[in-house]
């Protein structure tokens, strides 16, 4: 963490940033200047070339915890919402004379995670002591990578969005410093009636930490005093605290004010950051290597020993070959194969199973791609919004959508009676969209001969409109479709009922 | 039966001439009747009574499990044992039970071995002396020898004075202590900078560092990470192999420890030494080692050289930086290490709550003496940011080159180097507590600590009795990992001098201090001494080939001409 430098990141898909207790953290850094704010007050108290423009750096420190079995240090199991201090080995409590060994499976997921992000992974790594004095630290001291971390120097590449608006010209690219491996500190619930702090030492639970590092200057200028604002905990709030800090940092200077280079938190109700009065006195981490993890070697095929034993090594190569498509690839291959707008193709990869629901119904059904696209993402993706579920807990399978949009394709239903199976299909699970329609008598009719004698029944039944018609008011022939259309019980197609009446009334 | 080797019991437990009970129940009494000498904090008497039944039934059924089945020995306080208090002499962790048994503790109990105990120490294994814990000093059993005793007696002191007791050297100076006066038959103790070698060379011992990632550290409460080996004490070089033979090899839950094949650690019986290059590093030739320890080195350069092998002066140059490099990556390690006892998770607490901060520092303060706090002070000094280059890395240069000065020396063919082991012979607890512990620790470390920056294996072999009647020791230091061939020359050595055996059964009759408790215990610690028919109980060593005893012909020889006259450089 040298100069203030930008680090702004979207974590990457491959990195499941689920309940996992310990965590890779990743330092993005971008050098240009992320936020440009035009100064429109007037009030700029030395007005002088660029005085009026400020230019606002962010670098973020993303925790991510890895999707692993056990834990990175200990052989302890991890288990999403275990009872506290359940899954505690002896390790894990601190207890003298414990010794860290290192999960290789973490390995693998920093390597693989430092690949899709464009790092160089580094063969040898080395493990650091962080001291700090806090009761979710029981061993007084945090194992991290700060020397030689596993991966550095990368990037990522990503699309801009403002707004509901895609505009995928847009690409931008964030530098990532270091990706390192980092074990997690316990979870600290304070009881503030009976002033106590309880540990739950399985670790702690947020699905997503960031420290964002912000500062502002006048472009062409040295870069300002940064502050850290700490454990941000979902984007929306990440968001807000960096605009935030931006404006706060701009007005403090513009005010005759100074920078502090400190520690804040964000208030999430006020929506502003404020002091970490206790960290004010500056911290000093008194690093040190970590003697009992000998430097982390990883091997390539060239550096690969030949009596390796495979479960004793990792090999780099090995985890690029199963590196699954990268997010950009396959958005650009949706694009390219379905023709669908590149803003479609975010939502389907970053709403987790809907890639998959999207394809298997695209592999079933004879529908557009487009309309394909359109109903899972206005309908069905609304109706799981409404009902506050993941697409893996939809009760409509992809096979029952792909039928629904089969018959519909083939017009065997209406559009509307469509949506009214769908509706079904929702509350009856269990049941396939041909039985809800054979049961709900939803099909269109298709039989020529009876739909001519419908036509015919409803023209002689309104003469008024037939001459109507016959006097040239085309759109009377609406109005019967209508009421053909009633007739049926909605279960004709307005299209063919037209050819039908057109043809009767010459 | 006590006195027998490792060898012997295993053989006598073998042929039924003596049971695990009763070997335990021996043992346990004479653990209660040498309790003056503080070699034990926790006697686990009814763990160890149950583990020698156990065995009982596996020799009765011929399932002995190994060499050490039914075997009592004591392990030094500061491993961790399943269910028996584990202190590290520290009020820290007064009542702490740990839920594991260190991986080499485990060893010991998967091959049968009984354990009778947990020794003393200095806290948290910061000494030289085991006068540093808080249970109180140990007592050097050779203070109450009859070679001791009458020596003094010649010098015209009181006999009977029993303030001059002597220490035992540290920080295993309890299982010195144990071990010596025949309570088990191998102990544990943990290495650091020399704390298992040098109270065996107080003791009289042979005491086993062996090289660093052969021996599993899971489950000892660490000093200094990088340099910590679980040690071994015991009466002779055979015993210390087979008790090494039990204890190495790689630990999963050991990072550091060897995945390469290791062992077996049998020794042959080595006659020739004629291909063998003993080093002698001029650089320990230091003026506060004693003239007649230098002779004893001198003399023992002398018996290698006179036995066909050849023996040359080699230079470990940055040897005096030892002392200062070891004292910053100690301190910071310990700094490190230490900040997880904060009254939260197990050990002391304090009974200040107005906050969390003040509740740890007040733990700290009550639990750790002057002597940890004074180290996590300076170890936190040398970690931070500003000064983390001037010390801490300059001291991890230094121990590089401390550390390559040894591979150089190596490589040039020599073997094994030869050593003291301390500067003298031990002294009492009287003169010992003049200077204080850091003093101390700088002063007797000095032959014993660039060994552990380097990670080779070292080994104290008793020589001889100083003229005061105390034994004196050498070390042999070897290539990393060549533990087997180290202790093959040891065992050589140890054969050559015939180190006499303490002489215990004068005891009472010098100790008119004791309790008079104390004293029944002695009396019949004499008579159980007296019972035997080993040899090694009785008096005159039939082994003095050499009549090495006899120190004061030696003592004026100036070790450098004794080289220069045999080796002609």
């Amino acid at each position: 963490m040298a100069a203030p430098i930008l680090r702004c990141a979207r974590p990457g898909r491959c990195w499941s940033l689920d309940y996992r207790p310990r965590r890779s953290r990743a330092l993005f850094a971008e050098p240009v200047p992320g936020r440009v704010r035009g100064q429109s007050s007037a009030a700029a108290q030395e007005p002088r070339p660029g005085a009026h423009e400020w230019a606002a750096v962010v670098g973020l420190e993303i925790h991510a915890q890895i999707s692993s079995n056990s834990k990175l240090f200990s052989g302890s199991q991890v288990t999403f919402l275990a009872p506290p201090n359940s899954l505690v080995s002896f390790f894990d409590a601190s207890l003298p004379g414990t010794l860290p060994v290192l999960n290789r499976r973490c390995v693998e997921a920093a390597v693989m995670t430092g690949l899709a992000l464009n790092c160089t992974v580094n063969k040898k790594s080395l493990f650091d002591r962080k001291h700090y004095f806090y009761a979710d630290l029981p061993a007084g001291y945090q194992i991290t990578q700060q020397r030689l971390p596993i991966a550095v120097n990368g990037s990522l590449t990503y699309s801009l969005g403002v707004g509901a608006q895609w505009s995928p010209s847009a690409t931008k690219t964030v530098r990532i410093k270091q990706i390192q491996l980092e074990q997690d500190s316990g979870k600290s619930l304070h009881d503030d009636t009976r002033s106590q702090t309880l540990i739950d030492l399985n670790r702690a639970e947020g699905q997503l930490r960031v420290d964002a590092n912000v500062s502002v200057h006048h472009p062409g200028e040295p870069l300002g005093v940064r502050t850290e604002v700490k454990n941000l905990n979902s984007i929306r709030f990440l968001a807000k605290a960096i605009d935030y800090e931006i404006q706060r940092q701009i007005e403090e200077l513009q005010n005759g004010g100074k920078i502090l280079n400190e520690t804040r938190a964000f208030d999430e109700k006020l929506g502003c950051t404020v002091s970490m009065r206790d960290k004010e006195g500056k911290q000093d981490y008194r690093f040190m290597p970590e003697p009992n993890l000998p430097p982390l070697i990883l091997y390539d095929a060239e550096s690969l020993p030949v009596a390796a034993d495979p479960q004793q090594v990792v090999n780099i190569d090995w985890i690029r070959e199963r590196l699954p498509e990268l997010p950009s690839v396959t958005r650009g291959r949706l694009v390219e194969q379905y023709g669908i707008l590149p803003e479609h193709s975010f939502v389907l990869l970053n709403e987790d199973g809907l890639l998959e629901f999207f394809q298997t119904v695209m592999k079933e059904t004879r529908a557009e791609p487009k309309k394909v696209i359109g109903w899972i993402l206005t309908i069905f993706l609304g109706y799981l919004k409404q009902r506050n579920l993941a697409v893996s807990e939809s009760p409509l399978s992809p096979s029952s959508l792909a039928e629904l949009l089969n018959l519909l394709d083939s017009k065997v239903i209406s559009l509307p009676a469509a949506k009214q199976v769908f509706e079904e299909l929702w509350q009856n699970q269990g049941k396939t969209p041909g039985q809800i329609i054979r049961e709900k008598k939803l099909e269109l009719l298709q039989n020529q001969e009876e739909l001519e004698e419908i036509c015919q029944a409803v023209l002689a039944k309104h003469p008024q409109q037939v001459m109507a018609v016959k006097n040239g008011n085309q759109k009377v022939v609406n109005k019967l479709i209508g009421i053909v259309r009633r007739a049926t019980g909605g279960r004709a197609d307005p299209g063919r009922i037209k050819q039908i009446l057109e043809k009767q009334l010459q | 039966m006590l006195g027998l080797s490792l060898r012997e019991v295993s053989a006598a437990l073998k042929q039924g001439q003596v049971s695990p009970m009763e070997l335990c129940q021996k043992c346990l009494s004479l653990i209660k009747e040498t309790k003056f000498l503080n070699a034990y904090i926790t006697v686990a008497e009814e763990k160890a009574l149950k583990q020698a039944e156990e065995s009982e039934k596996r020799y009765e059924k011929g399932q002995a499990l190994g060499v050490l089945d039914g075997i009592p020995v004591a392990v030094k306080d500061n491993f961790s044992t399943a269910g028996i208090e584990t202190t590290c002499a520290s009020s820290m962790l007064k009542g702490y039970i740990p839920p594991y048994n260190a991986t080499v503790v485990q060893k010991l109990l998967d091959q049968g071995a009984v354990l009778l105990g947990k020794t003393n120490l200095d806290e948290f294994a910061m000494g030289s002396g085991s006068t540093d814990g808080i249970f109180g000093p140990v007592r050097n059993p050779w203070s109450y020898s009859k070679q001791y005793r009458e020596k003094r007696k010649q010098s015209h002191h009181r006999a009977d004075e029993d303030s001059n007791w002597l220490i035992t050297g540290g920080s295993s100076g309890g299982s010195a202590a144990a071990v010596s006066a025949f309570t088990c038959f191998a102990a544990l103790g943990s290495d650091t900078g020399g704390s298992t070698r040098n109270p065996a060379a107080l003791c009289g011992l042979v005491g086993l560092k062996p090289t660093y990632g052969l021996v599993s550290r899971y489950g000892l409460i660490p000093l200094v990470n990088s340099m910590d080996v679980p040690g071994i004490l015991t009466r002779c070089v055979d015993d210390a192999a087979i008790v090494l033979g039990v204890l190495a090899g790689h630990d999963p839950k050991d990072s550091t420890t060897t995945q390469d094949p290791v062992g077996p650690f049998i020794l042959p019986i080595l006659r020739d030494v004629s291909k063998l290059c003993i080093g002698i590093p001029k650089e320990y030739n230091v003026p506060e080692l004693s003239s007649e320890m230098q002779a004893f080195w001198s003399k023992a350069a002398d018996l290698f050289a006179s036995k066909g092998a050849k023996v040359v002066e080699v230079s470990l140059p940055h040897t005096s930086y030892s002392i200062v490099c070891y004292h910053v990556l100690c301190t910071a390690e310990v700094a490190s290490n230490m900040a997880r006892f904060d009254g939260l998770e197990y050990g002391h607490r304090c009974n200040v709550n107005v906050s969390t901060e003040a509740m740890y520092a007040a733990t700290r303060r009550e639990g750790f003496n002057d002597v940890v706090r004074g180290r996590i002070l300076s170890g936190n000094f040398f970690l931070l940011r500003e000064n983390y280059d001037d010390y801490f890395v300059k001291a991890q240069k230094v121990r590089r080159l401390i550390a390559n000065d040894f591979v150089k020396v190596f490589n040039s063919g020599v073997d094994v180097l030869l050593t003291p082991t301390t500067l003298s012979d031990a002294v009492p607890y009287l003169e010992f507590i003049k200077e204080d512990n850091r003093t101390r620790s700088a002063q007797d470390d000095i032959f014993t600590q660039s060994v552990n920056m380097a990670g080779l294996p070292a080994v104290n072999v008793p020589m001889a009795l100083s003229s005061q009647g105390l034994p004196v020791g050498l070390q042999l230091i070897g290539r990393a990992f060549s533990d087997q061939q180290l202790l093959t020359v040891a065992k050589w050595f140890e054969e050559q001098v015939q180190f006499p055996v303490i002489q215990l059964q004068e005891l009472v009759d010098n100790c008119p201090t004791f309790s008079q408790h104390e004293k029944l215990g002695l009396v019949s610690l004499k008579r159980n001494l007296s019972k035997t028919k080993d040899w090694r109980y009785y008096g005159e060593s039939k082994r003095k080939k050499l009549g090495p005893c006899r120190t004061n012909t030696f003592s004026q020889i100036k070790i450098k001409t004794n080289f220069t006259s045999h080796f002609g450089f």
